[in-house]
């Protein structure tokens, strides 16, 4: 352990906000970003559902 | 089976959109899980256990995140342009799908660079930004990541978007060559490279492991994600597939 206390830890030598910000924007975009991927798969095969069934029902239709 | 012959069999395979879509399924929880076990190792060790720099104090725990997030963005650039390549001149489908399956994760991670390089030289350098050849051009990286994908929007139909993509991708490599020369080249705040692949590299071990933990899990997260993104883009390109259509009705209990 590099650190004696956790206040030590948080404080980092005095540039606690330079390290902790850091990191956080790191993890919380990275997150985010991943959420996003997730529901941008689920949106797109949703889209491709709804195109199979509109063509399913006109092909339906025609006959 | 030969050498060459099971090769070129892997080659046609992953060219298939069909084919990699069933490899990256089957490898994927495997890339994410190993990219989650580096990178909390990595970052783990690197906050809690690796020592004070002599000079810098903490502050330089940043370059658990900054050195990894700048070469990942740095090697997503190279690996665009090497799909620009096969774009180009093979007009290979996998090649259009990876290009743009690499490109926004790469932009995040070139932003992510210069905002954790900023952040680490306002405490080293008192300055959250210099115009120097390593700041300037990794600037140029975030632009050229942002023209990439503004080209291919820009491109109605899909395979013409994806050569002039390509293209640019290919020209822009010469920035990423800039980019890892700067230090050397010109004079700059920036410190010299920390990891050499030719020579010695001055880091202690205690330092050394998590930085290359956090390097290599960086890696696996981004192979990671280019593969769901890369998926995601092959059912769209055949959405009016049989197999497309009998797996996305089978998952919705729909007719089965």
């Amino acid at each position: 352990m590099a650190f004696d206390s956790v206040a030590d830890f948080i404080a980092m030598g005095g540039h606690g906000v330079f390290v902790w910000l850091s990191y956080g924007i790191v993890f919380f975009s990275i997150a985010l970003y991943l959420v996003h991927l997730r529901v941008f798969g689920k949106r797109v095969e949703r889209q491709i559902r709804q195109l199979a069934e509109r063509e399913a029902s006109q092909a339906g239709e025609s006959q | 089976m030969s050498v060459m012959k099971t090769l070129t069999m892997y080659y046609h395979r992953l060219g298939s959109p069909r084919f990699f879509y069933g490899y990256a399924t089957r490898w994927l929880p495997w890339i994410a899980g190993i990219a989650v076990l580096l990178l909390v190792a990595g970052w783990g060790l690197g906050l809690l256990v690796a020592p004070e720099d002599y000079q810098q104090g903490n502050s330089y725990r940043i370059i658990f995140i900054h050195v990894p997030a700048s070469i990942a963005a740095l090697s997503g650039f190279m690996a665009m342009g090497v799909c620009g390549l096969f774009i180009l001149v093979w007009r290979m489908k996998m090649a259009e799908i990876l290009l743009k399956a690499i490109a926004p994760f790469g932009t995040l991670l070139a932003a992510l660079s210069l905002i954790t390089g900023a952040l680490w030289g306002k405490p080293t350098w008192g300055t959250y930004w210099v115009w120097d050849a390593r700041l300037t051009s990794m600037l140029v990286l975030l632009f050229l990541y942002i023209a990439v994908q503004a080209l291919h929007n820009a491109v109605r139909d899909p395979r013409q978007a994806a050569r002039a993509a390509g293209l640019l991708s290919l020209v822009g490599v010469i920035n990423v060559v800039i980019v890892k020369y700067s230090v050397d080249w010109w004079f700059s705040l920036h410190q010299g490279s920390t990891l050499k692949i030719i020579g010695e590299t001055t880091m202690p071990w205690s330092m050394l492991t998590p930085l290359l933990l956090s390097l290599f899990g960086m890696y696996f997260l981004y192979a990671a994600i280019v593969l769901v993104r890369a998926k995601t883009e092959i059912v769209w390109r055949e959405r009016r597939s049989n197999w497309v259509r009998q797996m996305l009705s089978g998952r919705n209990h729909h007719g089965v």
